[in-house]
């Protein structure tokens, strides 16, 4: 998975890193299945490895041409860039294996009823007000989604 | 929880797929490639809230319902992004950072 992911970010053809990209998404879904998160599996493979690789393939279908080859940065900054990052890993590592996690072995099934159950509860600790604010969200952006998409021609239109 | 991984390396493989996503943002020269990497670092995220709520506290949701939702807010930046590239490509006929400069009207 980290190969694909280092492939993704450094591949200099558009499509394969998109490609490259898909299977790191099925690789994280992979490890919902793992720990036994089944609808977050679900979830994950249908909105990123379905919905977001689609539109992002379409994209760049649409912006590039498939044998063009991206312009990438210049050596330097990459290899300032990459230092810069190799420290951050280092400071998150430091913390993370400094710190000791308590663990509680166990084998607890979440069903997806009990997920939507709490997503819809009303009571102290419930999703409901969360969920809703979600649902406008999406629906703001598809309408501006199509708005924008749409730009000049509507603009004129309304202009005149 | 899974047999035989501790938390250890799930969170060190979590931290590896956020930097190499930092790495791309700042690295690329394209907004495609950008979103991509955006889509990394969301990931990654995604999967240290999962991972924590699964091995510290297994008898909450909490964890999960934030996933659903980060999942749900990415979807809508990545269509909300896709259009904006792609208005911004009619334009311009470009979608390289250096020549977007008319993001206003």
């Amino acid at each position: 998975m980290i190969v694909f992911a280092i492939a993704a970010v450094s591949s200099r053809r558009m499509l394969r890193s998109v490609v490259y990209l898909l299977f790191v998404l099925v690789g994280i879904a992979g490890i919902f299945f793992l720990i036994d998160y089944n609808f977050l599996a679900a979830i994950q493979l249908t909105v990123y490895a379905g919905g977001i690789i689609v539109l992002i393939i379409f994209s760049v279908l649409l912006v590039h041409h498939i044998e063009l080859k991206l312009e990438m940065a210049k050596p330097l900054r990459q290899i300032i860039t990459a230092i810069a990052c190799l420290i951050g890993m280092g400071t998150f590592l430091t913390t993370i294996y400094s710190h000791q996690f308590n663990v509680i072995e166990n084998n607890v099934t979440t069903t997806t009823a009990q997920i939507g159950s709490k997503l819809l509860s009303y009571s102290e600790g419930g999703f409901i007000l969360p969920f809703e604010v979600i649902s406008v969200v999406l629906l703001a952006v598809m309408i501006g989604a199509i708005i924008i998409a749409k730009g000049k021609k509507l603009t004129n239109k309304s202009n005149n | 929880m899974i047999e035989g991984i501790t938390i250890y390396e799930i969170l060190t493989l979590t931290t590896i797929l956020f930097f190499i996503g930092v790495y791309g943002f700042l690295t690329r020269r394209n907004l495609i490639s950008i979103l991509i990497s955006v889509e990394m670092i969301l990931n990654a995220s995604v999967v240290n809230f999962v991972i924590i709520n699964k091995y510290l506290y297994p008898d909450e949701l909490q964890g999960v319902l934030f996933s659903i939702f980060i999942i749900a807010v990415a979807a809508a930046e990545t269509a909300l992004a896709v259009a904006i590239i792609i208005n911004l490509y009619r334009q311009i006929s470009s979608v390289e950072v250096k020549d977007t400069e008319v993001m206003k009207y």
